[in-house]
């Protein structure tokens, strides 16, 4: 009873934070059909950023925002100088965004070694709760309150403003918003930025236990490429959806299946992919 | 027995970084080409750049002269695969003729290469820890003065048993080989020694969150796990944070605690025992040297890539001594490096068994924060542990190589 407990919290934990990693990843592949393979190297480095500001002494959140901002200013030169250039031809897009991520891993090799880093846990969250004779880290618990919180404010915008309305539209269809006067290549940097900066500040946020090493944008690419197919690209709640399918079937992959942990991840993936293409709430067909 | 104590002469001596006048005109013929095959970029790095450290502290103590001869290094990063392990050893061979290979790191790379090295009767001089390169396949070409993946869990699952007064354990390493062969070799001698492993849990090799695994370890009053890389820093984390750190003991291989490691680790690493062929804190002269180098150069304490790398420069030295003039000599050098003998390593002493392998100790440590540094602290000293630890090696070659499988867990729940 308390081993799946412990089990289905802590998907709950792993699905806020795969959130946060892949809602600017499925805008990004909404808005500009192509999935940004250096996503993961915006976790990696947002990541690093935050572990150099923390071993300065910053405070941990101010640390994840001015990792997050940093990483926004980043992603915004990347579309702008190097993306744009590259605008309508898809494949050069994803293999310049390939490229690059091999560049970042390599650079975080020179900057930060190759000594894993694992900041500490938060002041005030690093305790475990403890309830029904199980412990439970209280940090993780707090993932989800942010995952949340960001999940809330990105749906605002979304549905309720007129940015919002602007990207959905750009989502449906780029060529008839453009007639009708939306700057979607502006929208392009907006997202892009955006997917950039929430990304570093999921680095940052998951490092005191996902521990921040090299390969660590290689293993977070998959799932983020996999959250999205499931739910949807372009989709913020297909996205959440995904993330907490993902988070699921991780944990309890591997605790009951640990030999077909991968399968049990890539399998949805593929049915997606045969039943319902456009994903579960998918609005590009 | 007069090249032993010349190389023990030679080691008291080497920090003044003087050699003997014969020794010096011997260095004026073209230099021995020592060949470094490392990672230097992508996951593996870690380890491949200490492995170049650990060669480059040794060098520079000498002079880059070994026994009177110049030295060359010849650096080539493998990216960490097999394809990439291949193309460089031959470029090393082929394009720079280099007399001997250091490397590489991963067992993976070395099983690339070794038909390899053994048709271009190339010696090589590895740290990757695959069983079956000094057992049953043992390669005339290859000596490894690092360890076998077993060799030292071998006397943890006996310390364990003994020492820890341990009854029920489980164990936890990647799903790979070198995983399932240090998990093998403890359960053999933790059982032999009256222990049960009643639990055995094997993640991939990338696991973002090691919770599931954690979960399932269940009723047992100890925990021996095997990760490598920086898996262990996740792991530990992850351990501590369930609350098991206070309750169940743990174990582990030498990765899973190396030195070069505790820099990443926080109070969830006090108290775990580990078992390792090398520690900072040997008391040897060589090693005085490495650590004090290692620290002003690179800043860092040297673990078992870096100590396992200054250790192969010296067992070059050792098998230049022993070859002289007959060095050049691709067959002389390997059975002079087959049968080196050094008493003053930063591990201590040490001599290849018959199938190439490192006899020499294996320290069983705790880890402690000393002065609000870790420090691994060795509790105990097995002497002169072989890779067959006290079984006869013909027996012991009888049996199936190490894996998931061998030896079967008889008390599994």
């Amino acid at each position: 009873m308390l081993f799946w407990l412990l089990l289905a919290v802590n998907s709950i934990t792993m699905g806020g934070l795969l959130f946060l990693l892949s809602a600017g990843f499925s805008l990004i592949f909404g808005l500009m059909r192509i999935p940004n393979l250096m996503h993961g190297s915006f976790f990696m480095l947002g990541a690093y950023l935050g572990a150099t500001f923390l071993a300065r002494g910053m405070n941990f959140w101010a640390a994840a925002l001015l990792s997050a901002a940093a990483m926004v200013v980043i992603g915004g030169l990347i579309e702008r100088f190097l993306l744009r250039r590259l605008a309508g031809q898809d494949l050069a897009q994803v293999l310049l965004t390939l490229g690059l991520s091999f560049v970042v891993a390599d650079l975080c090799l020179m900057v930060w070694t190759g000594d894993p880093i694992q900041p500490p846990t938060p002041p005030g969250l690093a305790g475990a709760f403890r309830a029904f004779g199980m412990f439970f880290p209280i940090f993780r618990l707090a993932i989800v309150a942010i995952a949340v919180v960001v999940a809330v404010a990105l749906w605002l915008m979304i549905e309720r403003t007129r940015l919002g309305a602007m990207i959905r539209a750009g989502v449906d269809d780029p060529a008839i918003a453009r007639v009708m006067g939306i700057k979607v290549s502006q929208l392009f940097t907006l997202i892009f930025c955006l997917g950039a900066g929430l990304a570093a500040f999921a680095g940052v946020i998951g490092a005191p236990y996902l521990s921040i090493y090299p390969g660590l944008d290689a293993d977070m690419l998959p799932l983020a490429l996999i959250i999205v197919i499931l739910g949807g690209a372009g989709s913020l709640a297909g996205a959440l959806l995904g993330s907490f399918i993902i988070g699921f079937l991780y944990n309890f992959g591997q605790a009951l299946f640990p030999d077909l942990a991968y399968v049990i991840l890539f399998l949805p993936m593929l049915l997606i992919l045969v039943l319902r293409p456009q994903g579960l709430f998918g609005r590009v067909g | 027995m007069t090249i032993r104590r010349r190389t023990v002469l030679k080691g008291m001596l080497a920090s003044t970084a003087m050699v003997a006048a014969p020794a010096v005109l011997r260095a004026q013929g073209a230099p021995f080409k020592i060949g470094l095959l490392t990672v230097k970029t992508g996951p593996l790095a870690q380890g491949g750049i200490q492995m170049e450290q650990g060669i480059q502290t040794l060098l520079k103590e000498k002079g880059s002269t070994l026994a009177g001869r110049k030295v060359e290094l010849i650096v080539a990063d493998t990216g960490g695969n097999p394809a990439g392990a291949k193309t460089k050893a031959q470029e090393l061979v082929e394009r720079d003729s280099v007399n001997v290979i250091l490397g590489p790191l991963a067992a993976f790379e070395l099983l690339a290469i070794t038909d390899y090295v053994r048709e271009h009767t190339t010696p090589l001089i590895s740290l990757a820890a695959a069983e079956d390169v000094t057992q049953r396949h043992a390669n005339p070409w290859v000596v490894r003065p690092s360890a076998t993946s077993g060799q030292c869990s071998h006397a943890m699952g006996d310390y364990a048993a003994k020492d820890m007064g341990l009854k029920r354990m489980a164990t936890i390493s990647e799903d790979f080989a070198f995983g399932h062969e240090q998990v093998a070799a403890f359960q053999r001698t933790f059982e032999d020694a009256g222990g049960k492993v009643v639990r055995k849990l094997w993640p991939p090799l990338v696991t973002p969150d090691y919770t599931p695994f954690i979960a399932q370890i269940g009723d047992v009053d100890g925990v021996f796990t095997g990760f490598a890389g920086s898996n262990p820093v996740k792991f530990m984390r992850a351990y501590a944070d369930l609350g098991l750190k206070g309750s169940i003991p743990l174990t582990g291989g030498w990765t899973a605690m190396d030195d070069a490691l505790l820099k990443s680790l926080g109070d969830e690493a006090v108290g775990v025992v580990s078992a390792h062929f090398y520690s900072p804190t040997i008391d040897t002269p060589s090693n005085a040297r490495f650590v004090e180098a290692m620290a002003k150069d690179y800043q860092v304490v040297p673990g078992g890539y870096s100590a396992g790398m200054y250790i192969a420069g010296q067992c070059v030295e050792g098998a230049l001594e022993k070859a002289g003039d007959k060095a050049g000599d691709k067959e002389a050098f390997m059975e002079a490096l087959r049968t080196v003998q050094l008493t003053d390593t930063p591990r201590g002493p040490v001599a290849f068994d018959e199938y190439g392998n490192i006899v020499g100790n294996v320290y069983i440590r705790k880890c402690e924060r000393k002065d609000g540094a870790l420090v691994n602290t060795i509790i105990k000293t097995y002497p002169d542990v072989s890779q067959f630890w006290t079984y006869d090696p013909a027996e012991f070659l009888k049996n199936p190589v190490y894996s998931r499988d061998f030896p079967p867990a008889k008390n599994l729940e």
